[in-house]
């Protein structure tokens, strides 16, 4: 049974890790439906957010694997509940009354606005950055782009900081 | 002399060294204790080769005849000595020969260290001479990769490749190594490598899994020991044969597990697999636990994964986590090197022996022994079969040469009837299957082990694929001894044709070249045995003869290899005909 799961991994910030990932999944035939990389809170250290539709046995390997790679520090796995996940979409829609109307009752962030088009932002699960493309579609959207999910994780400990230290201990040891 | 070598020494730990990134390249290799290298010299890699040029007495290079041939070499020769293998590459085509070799090293967990010239890093991503994307190409096939583009972090990286190779579960590694690199000059930093924050080859040892394994272990009335080459990898003979002897547990090897145990050893119950032996596949239903040391499960030994051990509990020690419930579900992982997990496991054990269990499978060996092992090396055929040939080759080397194998039917002949004196005896390519592995890695394994007999048995179809190696074996004068299992046929995939493809026998017959000629112009003693009473005398020649020596034995051509796994079938479904 497919369900979605959210993996963190956090890497060194090494050229051509995102390729090494990525292999994990070719191999194995999981198609990503998203993928987010971008510094993360330690100087150094990259965080990916992955997205996933595959069965639990399957995602159970994938991780291990994501982890094995030697300039991956940790890899973690998370389903939809265990974390809070948000992601923002840009819709670049022609201008109009009845459009502005709709962006007054949806509450929708304009970024720009000129003669022709506006620029709006919406935060929020996929549903509901899907929700409003479906809304403005018939006023004619020229361009929709979605950042890709990223997630925070619900849990009181924090994995990769106790991998770090014990880590360190390691060393010093 | 002695002031003088002091004062250098002094010299050198005060004064700031200033290096050429290719004589960095040599001094780090030699810091890391690197004596042996195989390589092929090009137009990116040139600087390196200018600099090994003053290295000759210090540094064993083995001119190949195709990089593909130095990396299987490296593979071999890391394979009998337990260090890495290291090859030296040029960029482009030479890089990209050596990808099979480097898959082939992944696969069977061979420490391998590749260094590859790259065009100098104005070029990079310019389609220029000689240029491939290497780092991209290699990242599905090595444990580690990397691009160095300044002489100052050559040292660094080559020591952490090396750190990488060989520690965990050991992989081969990629530096690639842009040619103005080499050329650069820069201060020269050495500090060995034994840590990487990303990286923990040695996770620690999980004491209730111990306890938990143990008491399996108590419990079980027929368990099964499974040996796989982590038992080498990790050093850690002494540690299984302590273990079998509290436990009196049997054992049976995987194909790279081979020689872990001497072939004699009463608690050896032979070979799992496709074409291993019949009892521990056939009882494969009836145990109750079987206790996997340092194997991954391989498609080969699980035959039917669902049917696997259907009756047993399964204990899985092994250092790579990733390989836990891969592929068989582990009711107690226990993770570690085996050197270190199984003595606390034999602390916990109960003395045992498990006399009438061992008697069942003796009785399965008797049945196999009778049908298969008996015809096959006492033959009374007009043909020469592959089995006693190996047989008589081992016993004129008093089961104490190091065997290298091809891949197909000579190396399931050669596993199954070649024994086993000493631990790291057994050359194959096992999760790969390359074929044209055996002849440079035999080249390799000699180097190796010098002070031991190299043997090399090959197919006619596997001899011809790397059969440039031949020029090697000429020039640096190596002493291996070649079995040429000749069918002029592709043995294993016309045995498959016979078998599930209704003898249509679709493009693996071959129309030879007359390999007596072939080894008389790298100039290898030569003999062809096409009668059985020739056999006798002419191993006795190639084993007496000091050098190189090619031994073509015309074997029965259509003879199957037997006991038989089929493919998809549950092992205990194993066929004797």
């Amino acid at each position: 049974m497919n369900k979605e799961y959210i993996i963190t991994a956090f890497s060194e910030n090494k050229v051509g890790l995102l390729n090494q990932i990525t292999t994990v999944f070719i191999c194995r035939d999981i198609n990503i439906d998203s993928l987010t990389t971008s510094e993360s809170s330690i100087p150094g250290i990259h965080k990916f957010t992955i997205i996933v539709h595959t069965d639990p046995e399957k995602i159970e390997k994938l991780v291990k694997q994501i982890e094995k790679k030697v300039d991956v520090l940790k890899a973690f796995v998370f389903t939809p509940d265990e974390v809070v996940q948000q992601e923002i979409a840009l819709y670049k829609v022609n201008r109009s009354q009845s459009v502005e109307k709709l962006v007054r009752e949806q509450h929708v962030r304009i970024l720009e606005i000129c003669d022709e088009y506006i620029v709006l932002e919406k935060t929020g699960h996929k549903e509901e950055t899907q929700a409003l493309f479906e809304l403005l579609k018939p006023y004619g959207v020229q361009q929709f782009v979605r950042s890709g999910q990223i997630a925070i994780i619900k849990s009181k400990r924090e994995l990769l900081n106790e991998y770090l230290k014990e880590r360190e201990e390691t060393l010093k040891a | 002399m002695h002031t003088t070598q002091s004062t250098y020494m002094e010299k050198q730990a005060t004064q700031t060294t200033c290096f050429s990134g290719s004589k960095a390249v040599i001094e780090t290799l030699l810091r890391e204790g690197v004596d042996t290298i195989f390589g092929y010299p090009g137009g990116t890699i040139m600087p390196v080769y200018d600099a090994l040029y003053d290295y000759q007495n210090r540094l064993n290079h083995i001119l190949v005849r195709h990089e593909q041939g130095a990396i299987h070499a490296a593979q071999g020769y890391a394979r009998v000595s337990g260090k890495p293998g290291v090859c030296i590459v040029t960029s482009g085509p030479g890089a990209t020969n050596t990808v099979t070799g480097l898959a082939d090293a992944l696969m069977d967990s061979t420490p391998i260290v590749l260094i590859s010239g790259q065009v100098g890093s104005n070029f990079l991503g310019t389609d220029a001479f000689q240029e491939t994307n290497f780092v991209g190409i290699t990242q599905a096939v090595t444990k580690w990769n990397c691009q160095v583009r300044r002489a100052a972090d050559i040292p660094g990286a080559i020591a952490k490749a090396f750190y990488i190779a060989q520690s965990g579960r050991p992989g081969p590694v990629v530096i690639d190594i842009t040619k103005d690199a080499q050329q650069e000059m820069a201060e020269y930093h050495y500090q060995k490598v034994d840590f990487i924050r990303s990286y923990n080859p040695t996770p620690a040892i999980d004491r209730e899994q111990i306890a938990q394994a143990a008491k399996l272990i108590n419990l079980s009335r027929k368990p099964l020991a499974l040996i796989g080459q982590g038992v080498i990898l990790g050093r850690a003979e002494k540690e299984l044969l302590a273990f079998l002897h509290k436990s009196g547990i049997p054992a049976a090897s995987t194909l790279l597990g081979l020689s872990a145990i001497p072939s004699d050893h009463p608690q050896w119950v032979g070979m799992l697999g496709m074409h291993g032996n019949y009892a521990p596949n056939i009882k494969n239903k009836e145990c109750d636990l079987l206790i996997a040391i340092g194997m991954r499960f391989d498609d080969r030994v699980t035959g039917k994964v669902d049917e696997f051990g259907i009756n047993a509990k399964i204990i899985h020690l092994e250092i790579d986590p990733a390989e836990i419930n891969k592929i068989v579900y582990a009711d107690v992982p226990v993770i570690g090197n085996v050197k270190e997990t199984l003595p606390l496991l034999t602390e916990r054990i109960a003395r045992n022996s498990h006399e009438e269990w061992i008697a069942e499978f003796n009785a399965c060996y008797n049945v196999e022994y009778q049908e298969i092992i008996e015809p096959a090396l006492f033959p009374t055929g007009k043909h020469i079969r592959m089995g006693e040939v190996v047989h008589q080759v081992s016993e004129a080397y008093r089961h104490d040469a190091v065997l290298v194998t091809d891949v197909g039917q000579q190396q399931m002949m050669a596993s199954r009837y070649f024994r086993f004196k000493h631990s790291r005896s057994m050359v194959t390519s096992g999760g790969l299957g390359t074929m044209g592995f055996g002849l440079p890695a035999a080249i390799g394994a000699k180097i190796g082990a010098p002070q031991r007999e190299v043997c090399l048995f090959v197919g006619d179809g596997g001899f011809q694929m790397n059969l440039q190696e031949l020029g090697t074996i000429h020039q640096s004068r190596i002493p291996v001894k070649i079995v040429l299992l000749n069918n002029n046929f592709l043995g294993m995939v016309r045995q498959w044709q016979d078998l599930f493809f209704d003898k249509r026998y679709s493009f693996t017959t071959m129309n030879n070249p007359d390999f007596g000629l072939i080894a008389q112009g790298n100039g290898i003693a030569y003999q062809c045995v096409e009668k059985r009473e020739d056999l006798p005398t002419a191993i006795q020649r190639m084993k007496n003869h000091p050098g190189a020596y090619l031994l073509e034995v015309r074997v029965e051509a259509e003879e199957n290899v037997f006991p038989m796994v089929p493919a998809g079938a549950a092992v205990s479904d194993i066929r004797l005909e």
